[in-house]
C-alpha cells in the first residue's frame, strides 16, 4: 500500500517532538486517576457511607451535569473513579484533537508536510500516523492506570475497564479531528471545530444524564460512563467507540484522497483589496485576529448561560439530601440553594473563561514564531504597545465571554424567578471570576516574555490550578498550597460575601506578572 | 551616512553570528550584503533594525540607535524579510494597508502602481499565496511607502525572472528618488546589475567592502590573447599568475596595478587579438570563499 509508505516513519518523528508533551499529560491523568482513588477509599471506610455517598451525588443535578451518574450505589470503585473518569475522558478527547492536527494539518499549515510528502511518503501516511500515534499514547495511559488501579486496591477488572473508556474516547475524536483538519482551512479552525464538537457531547451528556437518559447515548464523550467501570463492565461499548472511530476516520481518509495539499473543501472567497479604516492599527489588527475566536467562546459561554439560568431555580429546589447541600456548599460556598448552584456553575466557568485568556494572550507567541511579530514590529510600532494589545485583548476577551454567559443565565434566571434584579446578581458573579482568568493570561505573558519557547507551559498552570483545587481536599494538602491557585480566592456569587480585596488582589497579582513579562520582552531578542 | 555599525558582535549560544561587522552605507547608494548562508546577513538586518540586540559594537541607523529609538527609526524604513510569513485570514491588500497605516499613512495610487506591476491580486487570502507572492505583499508594502531606507532580505528569491526584472527597476527609481537600498543577497548577479557598494559577510564579519570597481582594484584582471610569438617571458613578469598557452592562444590572470606593464610585453610579441575581462562579482566572491579556511 503505497499511500501508507512512511508510517513508521512519521509516528517516529511525532514521538520525538511530543517526547515532552504525552509523558507528561500520560503521567498527569495517571497520577490524578489513582491519587483519587486512593484518597476516596481512605474517606469512605465502609459500605454504608459509600452508598450515603453516591446517592448525595446521584440527587445533585449539577453533579450529575458535570460528571455523570455513578451507575452502582454499592461500588467504591464506581464512586471514586466519578470525577477522573469524566474529567480524564475530556482531558483524552482535548489530546486526541491536539495531537491529530498538530501532525496532520499544522504541519501542512506550516509547510512541512510539502516537504515531508515529496519523500517517500504515502498520501496517507500523515494521518495514519497520528492516528497511530494517538492509539499509542493512549494504550500506553491505559496500561499504566489500570496497573495503579490496580496496586492501590479496586477490582482488576474494573480498572481495565477506565482503560478503556478513556480509549473508547480518544479513539472516536482522534478520528473527528482527522475529519475537521481536512474539512476546514488552516489547523486553528480544524481544533476549534473538533473542540466545538468535543463542546457539544459534553452538553449532550449534561443534558441526558440530567434528563433524559437515552439522549447521552448520542454523546461519544458519555461512552465512558457507558462502560461502568467497577459497575459491571461494559466492554461492548469499546466496540461501539471502536466501530464509530472506523467510520468517522473512513470519512477522513475519503477527504484526504480528494483534498489539494493546503486547500479546504469550501474554496477560499476573495477578500477586499483594499484595508478597511479599522485595520490601520497594531489594535486594528489585534481585534481582526481575536474577533472570530472570541465570538465562537462568546456564543459558546451564552449557550451554557442558558442551560445554567434555565435549571438553576429546579435543582435548588432538588436539592433533597443533606450531603448533597454539603457536596454543592463547598463548591458555591454558604447561601441560598439556588444561588449556590448558580455560583458553582459560574465558577467552572471562571475557569474555562481563563482558558480563553491563556490561549488569547499565547497569540503574540504564535506571531512572533511565525515571524509575523519581526514584519510588524519593522513598522513603527513599540513592541511593548504590540504585545500589550494582545495582552488587553485576552483580559477583555474574558470578560466579554463571562458576561455573555451572565447575561444570558440572569436573563433566564429572571425570567423564571420573575424577578429582573437576578440579573444584575449573575451578572456580577460571572464577571468576578475575571480577575482568576487575568492572573494566567499576566503568567503566560511573563514566561512569554522571558522564554518564548516556554510560553505553551501557561497550560500547565491551568492544569496545576485546577487540579489543586480538586485535589487539594482530598489528598489534604496543607491550605497555603491550595491557596495558590487564583481560583481559590475567587468571591462565590451570587449569595456568598462579596468583598473587594481578594478581587482587587488577584487584578494586581495579574498586572505585576504582565508587567515583568513586559519588562522582559523590552530587553531580549525577537525571534 | 545611512547605516554606520562597527564591531557588531552576536552570539546565539555557541554559534558566533556576527563577528566584529562592520557595515557603512551610504544615503542614497544601494548597498548589497553578500554571503552565503549562514554568514551572518540576516542577524546583521535584525541587529540594525533594533529586533535583535548586539552583545557589543555600535550601531547607527539613519541617525539613531535602532534598540533604544527602534519606533523612530522604523518610521523612517521599510523592510522585506528573508521568509516572508503573513497572516492567513487577511487579504494581500489588507496586509499592505495594514503596514502603510501603521507607517503613517497609504498612498493608494502608488499602492496601486506597485500592484498592477507586480501583477499581485490583492484579494486573496494569504494563505492562498505562493511564497513568492507573499513576497511580492511585502515588497509591494515596502516599495510602495515613503520609507528613506529600504532594508531587504533576498528579495527576489521565489520571484520569476520577469518579476525579478521588475524588482530591479522599481530598486533604480527608489535610488533615483533619493533613497538609500540595503540588500541582503547570494545573487551575484542582481547585486554587480543593481549595488553601487559591496560588503560581502563571512562568518559574522565583513571581509571586503567597496565600490565594484574598488574590489575589482584589489584582485585580477584575465586576459586573453593570440600572439605572432611565442609567449616566452610573460609568466615570469611580475603580476601574472596561471598562465597557459593553447597554440598561439594564452590566457592568464595579472594583477590590475600590473596591467600597465603587461600591455606593452603582449604588443613585443605581436598581439593580434586581445580580450580583457575584468573580474565578476562572482570571482570576487569565490576568491574570499574559495578556499573557506
Amino acid at each position: 500500500m503505497t499511500g501508507l509508505a512512511g508510517v513508521g516513519a512519521l509516528v517516529r518523528l511525532a514521538l520525538r517532538r511530543d517526547r515532552v508533551l504525552l509523558p507528561s499529560w500520560i503521567a498527569v491523568l495517571a497520577l490524578v486517576a489513582i491519587s483519587s482513588a486512593a484518597a476516596t477509599g481512605d474517606l469512605y471506610p465502609t459500605a454504608a457511607s459509600v452508598v450515603r455517598a453516591v446517592g448525595a451525588v446521584n440527587d445533585t443535578p449539577a453533579m450529575v451535569a458535570l460528571y455523570g451518574r455513578v451507575p452502582d450505589v454499592g461500588s467504591l470503585g464506581a464512586l471514586a473513579m466519578l470525577k477522573p473518569l469524566a474529567t480524564g475522558a475530556l482531558a483524552v478527547a482535548v489530546l486526541a484533537i491536539v495531537l491529530v492536527v498538530r501532525h496532520t494539518r499544522a504541519e501542512e499549515d506550516a509547510g512541512r508536510l510539502e516537504l515531508v510528502q515529496a519523500g517517500a511518503v504515502g498520501r496517507f501516511a500523515p494521518l495514519t500516523a497520528a492516528l497511530v500515534v494517538v492509539v499509542g499514547a493512549n494504550a500506553v495511559l491505559g496500561a499504566v492506570t489500570a496497573v495503579g488501579l490496580g496496586a492501590v486496591g479496586l477490582p482488576v477488572a474494573g480498572s481495565v475497564a477506565v482503560a478503556l473508556a478513556w480509549f473508547a474516547v480518544a479513539l472516536v475524536f482522534a478520528a473527528v479531528a482527522g475529519v475537521t483538519a481536512q474539512l476546514v482551512t488552516g489547523a486553528r479552525a480544524a481544533t476549534g471545530l473538533a473542540v466545538a464538537l468535543l463542546g457539544a457531547a459534553f452538553g449532550v451528556r449534561a443534558v441526558g444524564d440530567t434528563a433524559a437518559p437515552w439522549l447521552s447515548w448520542a454523546s461519544p464523550l458519555a461512552w465512558a460512563q457507558q462502560v461502568r467501570p467497577y459497575a459491571g463492565d461494559r466492554w461492548w461499548v469499546g466496540g461501539l467507540a471502536v466501530l464509530t472511530a472506523a467510520v468517522v476516520s473512513t470519512a477522513a481518509y475519503a477527504l484526504v484522497a480528494r483534498r489539494d495539499l493546503g486547500g479546504g473543501l469550501l474554496p477560499d472567497r476573495a477578500g477586499p483589496a483594499r484595508a478597511g479604516r479599522d485595520l490601520r492599527s497594531t489594535t486594528g489588527l489585534a481585534w481582526r485576529l481575536h474577533r472570530g475566536p472570541l465570538l465562537a467562546w462568546a456564543a459558546g459561554f451564552a449557550a451554557y448561560g442558558l442551560v445554567v439560568g434555565g435549571v438553576a431555580a429546579d435543582v435548588g429546589g432538588m436539592l433533597t439530601s443533606d450531603q448533597a447541600r454539603q457536596l454543592f456548599a463547598e463548591l458555591g460556598g454558604q447561601g441560598e440553594l439556588t444561588d449556590t448552584v448558580l455560583a458553582a456553575m459560574l465558577g467552572i466557568l471562571g475557569v474555562v473563561a481563563s482558558v480563553y485568556g491563556v490561549q488569547a494572550t499565547l497569540r503574540a507567541a504564535a506571531e512572533e514564531n511565525t515571524g509575523r511579530a519581526a514584519l510588524l514590529l519593522s513598522a513603527p510600532v513599540g513592541r511593548l504597545r504590540w504585545a500589550a494589545g494582545h495582552l488587553a485583548a485576552a483580559c477583555a476577551g474574558v470578560v466579554v465571554v463571562l458576561v455573555s454567559a451572565g447575561l444570558a443565565a440572569g436573563a433566564v434566571h429572571a425570567v423564571r424567578t420573575g424577578d429582573a434584579g437576578q440579573v444584575g446578581r449573575v451578572v456580577l458573579g460571572a464577571v468576578v471570576q475575571a480577575p482568576a482568568g487575568w492572573v494566567l493570561a499576566g503568567i503566560v505573558l511573563a514566561v512569554y516574555g522571558a522564554a518564548p519557547r516556554l510560553a505553551a507551559a501557561g497550560w500547565g498552570a491551568v492544569v496545576v490550578f485546577v487540579l489543586l483545587g480538586e485535589l487539594g481536599p482530598l489528598l489534604g494538602l496543607p491550605g497555603w498550597l491550595s491557596d495558590l491557585s487564583p481560583y481559590a480566592h475567587v468571591p462565590h456569587l451570587p449569595g456568598g460575601q462579596f468583598s473587594a480585596w481578594p478581587v482587587a488582589a488577584l487584578a494586581a497579582v495579574a498586572a505585576v506578572a504582565a508587567f515583568g513579562g513586559l519588562l522582559a520582552l523590552r530587553g531580549r531578542d525577537l525571534g | 551616512m545611512a547605516i554606520t555599525a562597527s564591531g557588531l558582535r552576536k552570539a546565539f549560544g555557541r554559534t558566533q553570528a556576527l563577528d566584529g561587522l562592520d557595515l557603512f552605507v551610504r544615503t542614497g547608494e544601494v548597498h548589497g550584503l553578500l554571503g552565503p548562508n549562514g554568514a551572518g546577513k540576516s542577524t546583521a538586518l535584525r541587529v540594525l533594525l533594533g529586533l535583535v540586540r548586539a552583545d557589543s559594537g555600535a550601531v547607527d541607523v539613519l541617525g539613531a540607535d535602532p534598540w533604544r529609538d527602534a519606533t523612530a527609526v522604523h518610521r523612517r524604513l521599510a523592510y522585506v524579510p528573508g521568509e516572508v510569513t503573513l497572516w492567513p485570514s487577511l487579504t494581500g491588500g489588507e496586509v499592505i494597508d495594514l503596514l502603510g497605516g501603521l507607517r503613517g499613512g497609504v498612498a493608494h495610487d502608488r499602492v496601486a502602481a506597485m500592484v498592477e506591476r507586480f501583477e499581485l491580486d490583492p484579494t486573496k487570502r494569504c494563505r492562498a499565496y505562493s511564497s513568492g507572492n507573499r513576497r511580492k505583499v511585502a515588497l509591494v508594502a515596502a516599495l510602495a511607502s515613503d520609507a528613506e531606507l529600504l532594508v531587504l532580505d533576498e528579495p527576489t528569491a521565489g520571484l520569476d525572472p520577469l518579476m525579478q526584472a521588475v524588482f530591479e527597476q522599481c530598486v533604480r527609481e527608489a535610488r533615483a528618488a533619493g533613497r538609500t537600498v540595503l540588500l541582503a543577497s547570494h545573487v551575484l548577479a542582481e547585486v554587480e546589475r543593481l549595488c553601487d557598494r559591496v560588503s560581502i559577510v563571512r562568518s559574522g564579519r565583513v571581509v571586503d567592502s567597496g565600490s565594484l570597481t574598488e574590489l575589482r582594484h584589489l584582485t585580477t584582471t584575465s586576459v586573453r590573447a593570440r600572439l605572432a610569438a611565442p609567449a616566452d617571458g610573460l609568466a615570469a613578469l611580475p603580476g601574472v599568475h596561471d598562465l597557459s598557452t593553447d597554440g598561439d592562444q594564452v590566457r592568464f590572470r595579472v594583477d590590475a596595478d600590473a596591467l600597465g606593464r603587461v600591455l606593452p610585453a603582449l604588443g613585443e610579441r605581436g598581439v593580434r587579438d586581445l580580450v580583457c575581462q575584468p573580474p565578476t562579482l562572482e570571482e570576487l566572491f569565490l576568491s574570499h570563499y574559495g578556499s573557506r579556511s
